[in-house]
């Protein structure tokens, strides 16, 4: 272990070394893709360079000063102490200016607060640590998915190289067509989240309890990246956001494929499933879902996030489990996963921890959580 | 008041004017300003390295991609500690510090007017640290929700989130108490002569400052103490299933978070203002208009908090409001900067370490200005809202605004204190390293805000390795170079040269004027007469 640190600082110091060759250093906004994010970069670049005069003027001044006026030059003080002229100009003009920037942000602010007549909205709910997606209005009504990140753990604890996308991929891409208006409606279930896409200036916190909205009009195809921006616990800085933008004919696709995969999962509910079948398929909503606070090894990081090995819940009686995971437990970091998984999943994830590290309890089938639900 | 009028000359005898007690029980038992605000500066020191020791673990975590030291719930409780401690612990008592030491000294006066308060104003903090730092042990660690403690994540908090409420409740109450204490010595106990417009400038900014204390601190008592009931007692001020808001958080928060961020910032302008004429050999330019400017701040500061929320989905209105009310801020900053600037401007300069870092302070505080400039404007502010980008620039505000006041101030004033002198060279040394460290560590971190890094994040994605590993490199030279102040000072308190009465040129106040090197115990028994 304390190899592998002494590893990532060299690798950090090599990283100094030959930076730009295997990844460009990121130093400015993103490129933008949307009306609302060129005008903060052009807003950002004037005021920069607003800034740069005043401040090269200012400071021209005091380093003047500081070269000329010296009294190992021999310089005497003059006891000058007021000019009212000066001091009222010094007043007004930057005032004057204050008008010239507020201006032009003015309107940008009205247009970016416009979320009427959209051609699509989608409600995004943010969980301890994902996010939930509802295509709620417009092509694609219905759909609706959780996003979790898709970067392995292993290359987060340095066990594995880190790929092109570290912490910036999601298991399901939220997907919207090209040059159409998308109201974005944020909520939270827990804690404040904020939704972020730099490349189309859309960002909005996510308020358990309230209805927000943002909107973007993405004007070109391809994969957009952003990342939750508001402190949400423990693992804030892995639940990215990813928005793949394609052609109106692809998005027609795509949402075909998306009807067809709910439907099949819909029916799955109602058949009884093998433990085998259970256990695979909670494995990996466990890996989703449960691990950043439970641990791959069960044991969890007590006491905050307790260990399901051994624990007295996953070996004790069907019903309370299914509870626990279906309601939560308010005023701590366990989510009520009722709403973000369905039965068969969340019969899977209770039926493999039931059934891993040591434990040894009966298999749960979907139709026993439905059954808890009412 | 002292009865018996001493000589100012006069050599006092150390035991009649210590109280009773010696040893560790005349600091526990003082009612001296001098020691008082002693044991302010050393107690902020102290805090100063245990939350800089905190950043130097936030930066080795984030020298390279992945998770190497700490895991992401121990991290965000060193974010957590590290601004509580750094605002709470550090900057704000240092300047109190500074009060207790020069405001009697410079406005003619014996003492504080309150000296038992003063002396319960700093025992209630050493308590408030140490729940601070016991928060860690406690069963869940720390709170690990950020300095700003917002809803609802506080109530998934352990226990360690209530000795933080009540960390805050003591730290709260001692900056009350101060401040009242402050704001009675200066309006009651001036000398004869001195007129409120002809104090000096540190005293005039103390004055706004203690009532901004006096006015925002209850503010935050009741935000944490909401919190407090919403954790344990069944009330729903911040949680919408009981008809509450997470938001009305955020807006009671910063309602005394923005007076907050001038009442670490005024002091330190009061500090400069002293500094730099004194090392110009000219009198501060436009004293009148500095001290309408400073108050301008201070009022302007209550109403532009919801800058800090332009993203929570406030109404238009809302977020033009508070862009107006925020850019107008740098219409009064603009002028002392600029005053600043022409007191300078044909004066005849000499460069000692408190000028240096008075200049420090004034470049760079103004730099860390231009990028508030830069976020007040809302829709910049969404692109850049929790980034890097305003790490760097509250670092920028705080750090090279107010620590680099604050070490201005101590060069300035330490030979008055000890009666010696600290080593000049060692001093200036000290001065660049800081200056250097201190941009390599946040200058890059605006890029880095830019390129779309969010704070609080113990892992990052690879674009954003090179600035973080120059960050990283930067944090931990800053933090050695911290080592050498400590050295410098310990120096000179033990074997410094001897200090002249007045050893700057063209200091002009009391404490420089009328009091003899090192100062006396009991600073005025007779009070001066300001002409």
């Amino acid at each position: 272990m304390r190899g592998m640190r002494v590893l990532s600082i060299l690798a950090g110091l090599a990283g100094l070394a030959n930076a730009g060759a295997a990844h460009a250093i990121a130093w400015y906004f993103q490129t933008p893709a949307s009306g609302i994010a060129r005008d903060i970069d052009q807003l950002h670049q004037y005021i920069m360079w607003l800034i740069i005069v005043i401040f090269i003027g200012v400071f021209g001044f005091m380093f003047w000063s500081v070269y000329a006026h010296r009294k190992s030059k021999g310089h005497q003080a003059e006891q000058f102490h007021e000019n009212t002229t000066v001091e009222i100009l010094w007043t007004v003009i930057p005032a004057i200016i204050l008008v010239i920037i507020a201006w032009p942000v003015t309107k940008t602010v009205i247009a970016q607060k416009d979320t009427s007549a959209p051609d699509l909205t989608i409600k995004v709910t943010g969980y301890q640590w994902k996010w939930g997606y509802d295509y709620i209005k417009g092509e694609g009504e219905g759909i609706s998915f959780l996003s979790t990140l898709a970067t392995p753990r292993d290359q987060i604890e340095g066990n594995a190289p880190k790929g092109e996308n570290y912490l910036l991929e999601v298991d399901n891409e939220v997907v919207v067509p090209v040059g159409k208006k998308v109201r974005v409606i944020v909520t939270a279930a827990d804690v404040i989240h904020a939704w972020w896409i730099p490349a189309f200036g859309a960002k909005q916190d996510a308020i358990p309890g309230f209805l927000r909205d943002i909107w973007f009009r993405a004007e070109e195809t391809g994969t957009f990246r952003g990342q939750c921006t508001e402190l949400c616990g423990k693992e804030h800085a892995f639940m990215p956001i990813v928005v793949r933008v394609v052609s109106p004919e692809d998005y027609s696709k795509w949402v075909g494929e998306r009807k067809k995969v709910m439907s099949a999962s819909a029916e799955d509910a109602s058949k009884t499933w093998s433990v085998d079948e259970l256990l695979a398929r909670g494995e990996k909503v466990y890996a989703a879902n449960c691990v950043a606070c439970h641990q791959g090894t069960g044991r969890g990081v007590p006491p905050a996030f307790p260990p399901l090995a051994g624990s007295k819940v996953v070996n004790g009686p069907e019903e309370g489990q299914i509870d626990t995971v279906l309601n939560g437990r308010p005023g701590t970091a366990m989510a009520a996963f009722g709403k973000q998984l369905s039965d068969t999943d969340i019969a899977a994830v209770i039926t493999f921890t039931r059934k891993s590290w040591g434990n040894k309890a009966s298999e749960v089938q979907p139709a026993e959580v439905k059954e808890r639900r009412k | 008041m002292s009865a018996v009028v001493h000589g100012h000359d006069h050599a006092h005898g150390h035991g009649d004017h210590h109280g009773g007690y010696s040893g560790i029980m005349r600091w526990i038992t003082t009612t001296n300003h001098k020691d008082i605000g002693t044991l302010y500066l050393w107690f902020s020191f102290i805090m100063f390295g245990i939350g800089g020791l905190m950043a130097v673990g936030i930066r080795l975590e984030l020298f390279s991609p992945g998770l190497q030291w700490t895991n992401p719930d121990f991290f965000n409780q060193l974010t957590t500690m590290h601004g509580l401690i750094m605002v709470f612990g550090a900057i704000m008592p240092v300047f109190v510090g500074f009060a207790n030491w020069q405001i009697p000294m410079m406005i003619g006066a014996p003492d504080m007017a309150f000296a038992r308060l003063n002396n319960w104003s700093f025992w209630l903090l050493p308590f408030a640290a140490t729940l601070l730092v016991l928060s860690f042990f406690m069963p869940g660690g720390a709170p690990g929700v950020g300095w700003t403690m917002y809803a609802p994540l506080t109530v998934q908090m352990g226990i360690g989130m209530d000795l933080t409420i009540f960390a805050v409740h003591i730290l709260g109450m001692s900056s009350i108490l101060g401040s009242i204490n402050i704001i009675t010595t200066i309006l009651n106990m001036r000398a004869p002569g001195m007129t409120l417009m002809k104090m000096p400038l540190f005293v005039w900014t103390w004055l706004i400052t203690a009532y901004l204390l006096v006015a925002a601190m209850p503010v935050l008592a009741g935000a944490v103490t909401m919190t407090l009931t919403d954790r344990h007692f069944g009330t729903t001020f911040f949680n919408a299933a009981g008809g509450g808001d997470p938001v009305l958080y955020q807006h009671i928060f910063w309602f005394f978070g923005h007076p907050e961020v001038y009442i670490i910032a005024l002091p330190g302008f009061g500090v400069i203002s002293q500094v730099i004429p004194a090392f110009s050999r000219k009198p501060l330019f436009g004293y009148a208009s500095m001290v309408y400017a400073t108050s301008a701040i201070a009022i302007l500061s209550f109403i532009v908090w919801a800058h800090h929320m332009y993203t929570v989905g406030m109404p238009v209105t809302g977020q033009l409001f508070f862009m107006y009310a925020t850019t107008l801020i740098a219409v009064p900053t603009g002028v002392k900067v600029f005053n600043w600037v022409a007191t300078m401007w044909k004066g005849s300069l000499t460069f000692e370490t408190p000028m240096l870092f008075a200049l420090g302070f004034l470049f760079m505080f103004t730099l860390g200005g231009f990028t508030g400039l830069v976020l007040s404007l809302v829709l910049i502010d969404i692109q850049l809202h929790d980034t890097y980008y305003v790490v760097a620039h509250f670092h920028y505000v705080m750090v090279a605004g107010a620590l680099f006041a604050a070490f201005a101030g101590v060069y300035f004033w330490l030979p008055k204190w000890t009666g010696r002198m600290y080593d000049e060279r060692l001093g200036k040394l000290h001065f660049w390293l800081t200056l250097i460290f201190f941009n390599m560590i946040f200058f890059v971190q605006h890029f880095l805000g830019l390129a779309g890094m969010p704070r609080r994040i113990p892992d990052y994605p690879l674009m954003f390795e090179t600035w973080n590993a120059i960050s990283s490199i930067g944090a931990f030279g800053m933090g050695l170079a911290q080592l050498l102040f400590l050295y410098i000072v310990v120096k000179c308190i033990r074997s410094g040269e001897k200090a002249p009465q007045k050893p700057w040129e063209g200091a002009d106040s009391l404490e420089w004027t009328h009091l003899p090197t090192p100062a006396p115990y009991h600073s005025f028994e007779t009070q001066p007469v300001v002409k």
